[in-house]
């Protein structure tokens, strides 16, 4: 106990020190962004090239689509990143955000076990899938954490006419948890699972998992980018935030996009000219 | 890299992203507890030393408080400290700084509570001592301090467990950005969801590692000072 103030004071204002003037020198943004995007490795791959360009730092939380826009409607991210698109939109028309971008897409993928309980493999048919699942109560594990994958499912339940509340049986299993972790489940469970193809590729611990059904048009996945509002909140950084998304959607940033692989796999698809994505 | 050497691998060869989740990890609980033990030992021997109405429901809430759940705690403080709420002007969401406001929080009630144990039986043994030797409160409250100084740095060491081990809080009130918050925790956490479980068992084993350091240090220390000081 003999130093315990100056241990005390060396550390406190060790940890400041530390990080005190990444605020106030550096120039950096916070981008609230999906879990896909990190997990797969994407921002590791972008964030270097658009720091040598423009110095700036860009610290990535990731979460789940519904909380990333909640980051944001809260004003403690400047720009979010995310897929989801009438979230989006609405996220832009209750004025939280300034503009939405499309960026690029990617697909999500039906993984399943190898023994194909349900015989549904090979199909490129992912509406006639899920209604075959449901039939059959072959296990499927849901994200059900509100995440843009999540909301994916959710529309393909419905497009394939299931009322997924009403009739979710002991089959049906929602774990509220990121991508990762439902895979996780499925390999467990030998059960069917919606993923992103960045995330399955990228996952390490695949069990008895292989691509049960995949390259439906209704299985791209959008990804659009917007900077929070800051008419609504002051404190977001506008220029480094819109000078993120400028080079997102630049000739060189969605080259970027493209070049980004896994395995010789691409698992983005940039689309920033097609205004209507 | 296959995951069972990549983790070894990082250590023996240097990795600085690493060191810096290691150093940031330390810098961040390190300080909570001490921070904690500032605010808690003073505040456990206040409680130890004195009477006062509903002394035993604030001991049990004290208590009790060692359970804080660390994502709740978190939730607060992200709450707190958001841009929309009422600290939000200090910008310091998605910070080490608010990581250790958070873990000093759930700190705090742990070495107040074992403080306030290990002083009020101490006071038991030297009450009567003390009252013929005619000190008065304060001099009471840093003699008690001091003599039970070797066992509050077992209250401390629970303290920088707790603050070690948690992951709960600070993901949420730091955000897990490589390079700036994240941690041992948070990086373990963040490798299970991305299904590397290899990296996360080897991350985990680090992390036991610096905390059977700390502790040996910390038994060292007692070892030295009961040795030597007497």
């Amino acid at each position: 106990m003999f130093h315990v103030r100056s241990l005390t004071t060396a550390l406190v204002l060790g940890t400041f020190a530390l990080t005190a003037p990444a605020g106030a020198q550096n120039k950096s943004i916070i981008v609230s962004s999906t879990t896909s995007t990190q997990d797969s490795g994407l921002f590791g791959h972008l964030l270097p090239l658009f720091k040598s360009k423009t110095g700036i730092d860009v610290k990535v939380v990731s979460q789940g689509t519904g909380q990333a826009l909640d980051t944001g409607r809260r004003g403690d991210a400047d720009v979010v990143f995310v897929h989801a698109k009438s979230q989006e939109e609405k996220f832009v028309a209750d004025g939280f955000g300034v503009k939405r971008h499309p960026v690029m897409y990617n697909e999500f993928v039906l993984i399943g076990p190898k023994s194909d309980p349900a015989g549904v493999k090979g199909s490129k048919d992912i509406v006639a899938a899920l209604k075959t699942i449901r039939d059959k109560g072959a296990p499927f594990i849901s994200r059900g954490d509100k995440s843009g994958t999540h909301a994916a499912e959710l529309n393909l339940w419905k497009a394939a006419g299931v009322d997924i509340e009403k009739e979710k049986g002991p089959w049906y299993k929602s774990i509220g948890q990121g991508m990762g972790a439902a895979l996780a489940t499925a390999s467990a469970g030998n059960a069917y699972v919606l993923a992103d193809r960045g995330t399955w590729l990228s996952f390490r611990n695949r069990g008895d998992l292989i691509v049960s059904v995949e390259g439906d048009k209704r299985l791209f996945n959008q990804y659009g980018v917007i900077l929070v509002n800051p008419a609504r909140h002051p404190t977001v950084k506008k220029d480094f935030g819109q000078q993120f998304i400028d080079w997102l959607v630049s000739k060189k940033g969605q080259k970027a996009i493209a070049d980004y692989t896994i395995g010789g796999e691409q698992l983005f698809y940039p689309n920033a000219e097609d205004a209507g994505a | 890299m296959p995951g069972e050497l990549s983790a070894l691998q990082l250590v023996f060869t240097g990795d600085p992203g690493l060191y810096a989740i290691v150093r940031l990890s330390l810098l961040v609980s390190l300080t909570a507890v001490l921070l904690a033990a500032l605010i808690g030992i003073p505040l456990g021997a206040l409680i130890a030393l004195t009477r006062f109405r509903g002394r035993d429901a604030a001991i049990v809430v004290l208590n009790a408080m060692m359970g804080l759940p660390p994502v709740v705690v978190g939730l607060a403080v992200y709450l707190a400290l958001s841009r929309s709420g009422p600290l939000g002007s200090w910008g310091l969401l998605f910070t080490p700084q608010a990581m250790v406001i958070a873990q000093t929080i759930l700190v705090a009630p742990i070495i107040a509570a074992l403080s306030r144990q290990t002083i009020e039986d101490l006071w038991a043994e030297y009450r009567d001592e003390l009252a013929a030797m005619n000190v008065g409160p304060a001099g009471r409250v840093t003699t008690l301090i001091w003599d039970a100084r070797f066992s509050l740095v077992t209250a401390l060491l629970a303290g920088f467990g707790r603050a070690a081990a948690e992951v709960g809080a600070i993901i949420v009130v730091g955000g897990n950005i490589e390079g700036f918050t994240r941690t041992m925790t948070t990086a373990i956490a963040l490798e299970t969801s991305k299904g590397d479980l290899p990296l996360a068992i080897g991350l985990g084993i680090v992390l036991i590692c610096i905390v059977i350091v700390i502790n040996g240090l910390a038994w060292g220390a007692r070892w030295a000072g009961e040795r030597y000081a007497a």
